[in-house]
């Protein structure tokens, strides 16, 4: 994981605290930037045993959601075109799944939190191809 | 229980709401927000807080109340994927450091429908409600989530229901939600399609 246990390596979090720690990007009480910048690399998450795969946001069918809202959301988060959006909507839809992300394990995380913040029933994986 | 949105001019978006419309989607809302429970408000306590609530820990168990396990799903694991001990742990993990700010996120925009509400004054029954570009966020995301819990009350399961449940007879106990549940759904509907153009 990407955070250490609290006595390790890296003493108490409360002291050196992770730069690769979830942003928070909707915390109210914090006067702190909306887009907290992600740190490059500098310390490389723990225990990811193939460093080199990457992982993937993947978002699930839903019987609520309206087609136009996640095409909607592919559009306005990711920044997708309009036919990009419409086609993984529409993935979602007819496969049950869709790949719309990837990068690294932060990125996807802050990925499918965007997700359940917007509705959409999203997780996260090592993209095992 | 028609109104649908029209865009306004500067990317804004209207609609008009009778009487009845405003209190129902403010009833919605306040349940909603009974829902999500209480957040962290600033000023509980000594200043501190501010310090206390970077550190504050969220859940790492996926909440028992089937609504609230939708709109704060697991982020590791999903249907196609039987979760070993790793993704439990992943998932509570992320569960900690995210489902406050969730819910917080959740909160607000709630709050945001009730308070556009809370400024209309219908004459004769009826308003126009006119949103700003950021409140038409703020609706979109409430409204997604509103029809979100009601579907999973209702267990919506696929894209038929909708049909079937439209069919209910009068006397079915379902079908005050069942219609309040698609009028909120147009309502999205012409929301999303305002801010598409």
């Amino acid at each position: 994981m990407r955070r250490p246990p609290p006595g390790g390596s890296m003493g108490p979090v409360s002291a050196h605290p992770s730069p690769t720690i979830t942003p928070r990007p909707h915390h109210c009480t914090l006067s702190v930037p909306v887009e907290i910048e992600r740190p490059e690399s500098s310390e490389a998450p723990f225990e990811v045993p193939e460093p080199d795969v990457p992982w993937v946001t993947i978002v699930h069918n839903d019987p609520v959601n309206l087609m136009s809202y996640v095409s909607y959301v592919f559009q306005t988060y990711f920044g997708y075109s309009k036919d990009k959006a419409h086609q993984l909507m529409l993935d979602v839809h007819h496969k049950g799944r869709a790949v719309v992300s990837s990068g690294s394990r932060e990125e996807m995380e802050r990925d499918v939190q965007a997700m359940h913040g917007y509705g959409l029933w999203a997780t996260l994986q090592q993209d095992r191809r | 229980m028609t109104g649908h949105f029209e865009p306004l001019p500067d990317g804004g978006a209207a609609v008009p709401l009778d009487e009845i419309e405003i209190s129902i989607l403010r009833s919605l809302a306040v349940q909603l927000i009974e829902l999500l429970g209480p957040g962290e408000e600033a000023g509980d306590s000594e200043s501190d807080d501010l310090l206390a609530s970077i550190f504050n820990d969220g859940p790492s168990e996926p909440p028992a109340d089937p609504v609230l396990a939708r709109l704060f799903p697991d982020a590791y694991g999903g249907p196609d994927l039987v979760p070993d001990d790793d993704v439990r742990a992943a998932s509570a993990e992320f569960r900690r450091y995210t489902e406050n700010d969730l819910r917080s996120r959740k909160r607000e925009d709630a709050l945001a429908l009730i308070r556009a509400l809370d400024t209309l004054s219908p004459e004769g029954g009826n308003a126009q409600l006119r949103l700003k570009p950021d409140e038409c966020r703020r609706w979109l995301g409430a409204l997604n989530d509103l029809r979100l819990a009601i579907g999973t009350r209702l267990e919506v399961t696929d894209e038929e229901d909708g049909g079937e449940l439209l069919r209910l007879p009068d006397s079915d106990p379902r079908k005050p939600m069942v219609m309040a549940y698609l009028w909120l759904g147009g309502l999205q509907e012409t929301l999303v399609e305002s801010l598409m153009g």
